[in-house]
């Protein structure tokens, strides 16, 4: 079937099977970035944005997006930027694998939750997994990122 | 050494940018799109032997490129475990065999030209299997009747005590004194047994490689290793081809712990490759990771310690079964440091002895997890440690500040090394401080039904294998004065491409940025034993020093040739090599490579490998807090304090990191994270809906500090990091945990469900009798 969306602001027409998962599509575009950690929807990898709201590219099938518009990280490297250079001066990159799900994540967060505090940026991230830091230094990156005090 | 610029800085990671801008940097990101897809059949069966396979239909299916049985692999044994050679675990496996020995053992490997057609073809493979009796529990597994390995073509090492006839990959014993005469005198003692389960890594980036055949017929290997040197021969040995017939190449990694010095994944795709001479690759799933990936030997330790009146340890006996699974990869190595981690905490011991069986199952076979074996030990007896102290009526810290080892002694059992480098008083008094240890400790009332309680415990680990493990690094100068660094060690996300860097730079006395690290291709790096046994900061890092101690001999060498000087009449600053007796009589750096390169001398270029004598052991102190739910039974980890000595810390952060992320997978490791099988042998938690690892809820808040020593060996004094960190949530969580109900655990994980049902078990008991701990707690 052919499906025809807007991806990172291009728009794009492509063939696909009807059976077509949105995180393999991606990948077959070239959007590296989009990570495959768990095949059940738990570990947030491949979080991407449909009309600019995160979804888990694993659990949506690739017909969904015609007509609609999707966002990965390769399409918000400015917006991203600030974010990973907190994450970078805590170390907190490490493997780096979770982190393009986690960083498109924390910008979902900011354009929807103004001002959020410790517990809402906790929860609002709490399906995206990661392995190696333990979370804090993510954490100390956020509230860094988001302004607020470090208790 | 000149002024330290960069080492103990937090210094951002050289690869942070590419990371964390999601470039495509990970082997599957840089598969060539025309690699053949691989998938394997695995067996339903825990054991059973393959009596026919039938695999032409599925050949006909569109796409399929090849299907390989047992019938078609080389008969050589080999073993997929990453230690330097001569590798000690037995070569018990073949790529595919004959007799399957777990529920998920390859029984054929299917090739084609996409996920699709490969998926049709393995449905499409018949298999008919004799079924035999499976081997599941690993306490009954010794001399049991059935054997998992009767195979001829099996070859043991030397000195490891196999007996494959017994289902034994390896035994051990040693002390010191007469144990039980010493132990029948002690006032006090504690006698248990201890059980921690085959946890799993789950690194996010699951096992994947690709190959390639080159333009000279050789295989190219593409791989998320740990361990490339080691992929090397054994893809060549399972293969049963040349050495140089094989070229390892390591991209960035999504984390190993371990789990990567193991070679699961490369043998699939190097024997298509290798067969067909087309690309092909393998991305295992999730649930393959869990039901086909190298998770932490099972381990089943009985701890005997002994004190006299006054807290004095005089005796620690420690007797470890450890299950290695259907194959023995890292069986004999890992039990070791159940004995040698735990016994050498503590000093002056009268007696002490160390046994261990390490038995063959019917199950997924074990590999090497981040702290191998010390964090099993180290539930064991920290936790004997702690009941000893609750026995006696003594305060936890206290029997380990009158016990632990100190600068300067002999280690109990640890190759007649001594503590070179030692701080773990402080690190135990500075966690006392951090926690609130006099206030809290056993525990505190927080509400009507809540608790909450502190618990501690001790870890060291080692750096690096003495003797055996190796590091090398070649140190190029270029135009203009850059240096090219080439490491064989394998940077898997804990950042030593980064930390090398920083060692380097000091020493030259250059910018970081003048340095360029590469790392790894077998064909081009100098060789490295392989990120593991928490080497890389010492024992890579010690090459480091000796190449640019190397490299600016040669560079005052040459450059005092043009001078026309004697090379002990210059010294090199960073950027000049300048006249001792004159000041204004220099030559910048990059004058003299612009002459080398001219032909005015001999290009610089040096090569230095460095291997330790002794393996200095890093030691921290951690301390949790802990609330308690007495109707439900739901621990909530709220703190951790850790206090770690790690020699010096080479960068501030990443070490902090490595800490932090090592806490969180032992609180895992010590709350949630359970293997279990089903009574035919299935793994049950194969997915992350069922493998509960922490998310950023379930962690708590974990508060990380370091007391440096300085280790004489180490490069500037440092030690290692990476496993020392994952050891003390356990036995520490345990004992909170008994703090706050009174239930002691001797198994983990420590789960909600276990808790509720002791404490309604204690509550049935003190229905009768009133005065028990729980109504205590309960208030």
């Amino acid at each position: 079937m052919l499906i025809s969306f807007i991806i990172n602001g291009k728009q794009a027409k492509r063939e696909i099977a009807p059976d077509t998962i949105l995180l393999d599509l991606l990948r077959s575009m070239g959007m590296k970035s989009v990570k495959c950690g768990c095949d059940t929807g738990n570990c947030g990898l491949c979080t991407v944005w449909l009309d600019g709201s995160p979804v888990l590219s694993c659990s949506v099938p690739a017909a969904r997006l015609e007509g609609h518009t999707v966002t990965t990280l390769e399409g918000l490297q400015e917006e991203a930027a600030a974010f990973s250079r907190c994450l970078a001066d805590e170390g907190a990159d490490q493997c780096g694998f979770c982190s393009p799900g986690l960083i498109i994540n924390v910008l979902a967060l900011e354009r929807e939750i103004e001002d959020p505090d410790v517990n809402q940026i906790k929860e609002y991230l709490s399906g995206n997994l990661c392995r190696c830091t333990g979370y804090q230094s993510q954490l100390r990156a956020m509230m860094k990122y988001f302004g607020k005090s470090q208790e | 050494m000149s002024e330290q610029r960069y080492v103990s800085h937090a210094i951002r990671k050289l690869d942070a940018g590419a990371l964390l801008s999601g470039k495509p940097v990970y082997t599957d990101d840089l598969a060539p799109a025309s690699c053949l897809v691989i998938k394997l059949l695995r067996s339903p069966h825990a054991h059973a032997l393959i009596e026919s396979i039938r695999t032409e239909a599925a050949r006909r299916v569109p796409g399929i490129e090849a299907i390989f049985t047992y019938e078609d692999v080389p008969d050589k044994r080999f073993t997929e475990a990453g230690q330097t050679f001569p590798e000690p675990s037995p070569d018990d496996r073949l790529i595919l065999d004959r007799r399957v020995r777990f529920v998920g053992d390859p029984v054929a490997i299917v090739a084609g030209e996409d996920e699709k057609c490969v998926d049709r073809a393995l449905k499409l493979i018949k298999v008919d299997y004799e079924v035999l009796e499976p081997v599941l529990d690993f306490t009954r597994a010794l001399d049991h009747p059935v054997l998992i390995h009767p195979e001829d073509s099996y070859v043991a090492k030397p000195g490891i005590g196999t007996d494959q006839y017994r289902n034994l990959c390896a035994s051990n014993l040693r002390g010191k004194g007469h144990v039980d005469e010493v132990l029948a005198q002690c006032a006090y003692k504690v006698e248990e047994t201890y059980h921690t389960k085959a946890v799993n890594q789950t690194m996010m980036e699951p096992f994947t490689t690709y190959c390639t055949m080159d333009i000279y017929g050789r295989i190219k290997v593409v791989s998320s290793t740990q361990i490339p040197f080691h992929v090397r021969r054994i893809v060549a040995r399972a293969l049963d081809i040349p050495k140089s017939s094989v070229r390892v190449v390591k991209p960035r990694i999504g984390g190993g712990f371990g789990a990567k010095q193991t070679s699961v994944s490369e043998i699939y795709p190097a024997f298509v490759t290798y067969k067909t001479g087309k690309p092909s690759k393998i991305v295992f799933s999730r649930e393959e990771c869990f039901i086909h990936g190298s998770p932490r030997h099972e381990m089943q330790i009985d701890v005997r310690i002994g004190a006299a009146e006054d807290g004095k340890i005089r005796v620690i006996d420690v007797h470890t079964l450890s299950n290695t699974g259907a194959f023995g990869e890292h069986g004999p190595t890992t039990v070791d440091l159940t004995g040698t981690k735990t016994i050498s905490l503590y000093r002056d011991l009268d007696a002490y002895r160390f046994q261990s069986e390490v038995v063959y199952t019917n199950t997924v076979s074990a590999g090497a997890y981040r702290g191998y074996g010390a964090t099993q030990g180290m539930f064991a007896v920290e936790s004997a440690v702690n009941e000893l102290a609750h026995k006696m009526g003594m305060d936890p810290a206290l029997i380990r500040e009158m016990n632990i080892v100190r600068q300067g002694d002999l280690f109990s059992d640890y190759h007649g090394q001594r503590a070179t480098a030692c701080t773990l008083d402080q690190c135990i008094s500075r966690v006392k401080e951090l926690i609130g240890w006099e206030e809290k400790y056993p525990f505190v009332k927080t509400g009507p039904h809540t608790v909450r309680a502190v618990g501690m415990a001790l870890s060291m680990q080692g750096s690096g294998i003495e003797n055996i493990d190796v590091g090398t690094v070649q140190l190029k100068l270029n135009d203009d004065g850059f240096y090219t660094m080439m490491i064989g060690c394998s940077d898997m996300g804990t950042g030593c491409d980064t930390i090398l860097t920083q060692m380097a730079a000091d020493c030259l006395g250059c910018e970081m940025d003048r340095i360029i690290v590469r790392g790894v291709d077998t064909d081009q790096s100098p060789y490295d034993s392989g990120s593991y046994a928490s080497s890389t900061t010492y024992v890579t890092g010690g090459a480091v020093v000796r190449a640019c101690d190397s490299i600016k001999r040669r560079i005052c060498q040459e450059a005092a040739a043009l001078m026309e000087l004697p090379p002990d009449q210059v010294d090199f600053d960073g950027n000049l090599i300048i006249d001792r007796h004159d000041p204004d009589h220099f030559m910048e750096l990059s004058d003299l490579v612009n002459a080398l390169q001219a032909g005015f001398g001999r290009i610089i270029e040096v090569t230095e490998s460095n291997t330790s004598p002794v393996s200095p052991p890093p030691f921290m102190c951690g301390a949790c807090e802990i609330e308690v739910d007495l109707e439900t039974g739901k621990i909530r980890p709220l703190y951790y304090a850790a206090v770690v000595d790690c020699g010096t810390v080479i960068n501030t952060n990443l070490a902090r990191v490595q800490t932090e992320g090592g806490i969180v997978q032992g609180i895992g490791m010590a709350l949630y994270e359970d293997i279990r099988y089903s009574p035919k042998g299935k793994l049950k938690n194969r997915n992350l809906l069922t493998y509960k690892i922490p998310s950023r809820l379930d962690a708590g808040s974990v508060h990380v500090e370091f007391a440096p020593s300085y280790e004489p060996t180490g490069p500037f004094g440092a030690k290692s990091i990476g496993e020392v960190v994952i050891n003390t949530p356990g036995p520490a969580i345990a004992d909170a945990v008994y703090n706050a109900t009174g239930l002691r655990f001797r198994e983990l994980p420590i789960t909600a469900e276990k808790v509720y049902a002791g404490l309604k078990e204690i509550k049935g008991a003190e229905d009768a009798d009133i005065t028990g701990t729980h109504a205590l707690r309960q208030g």
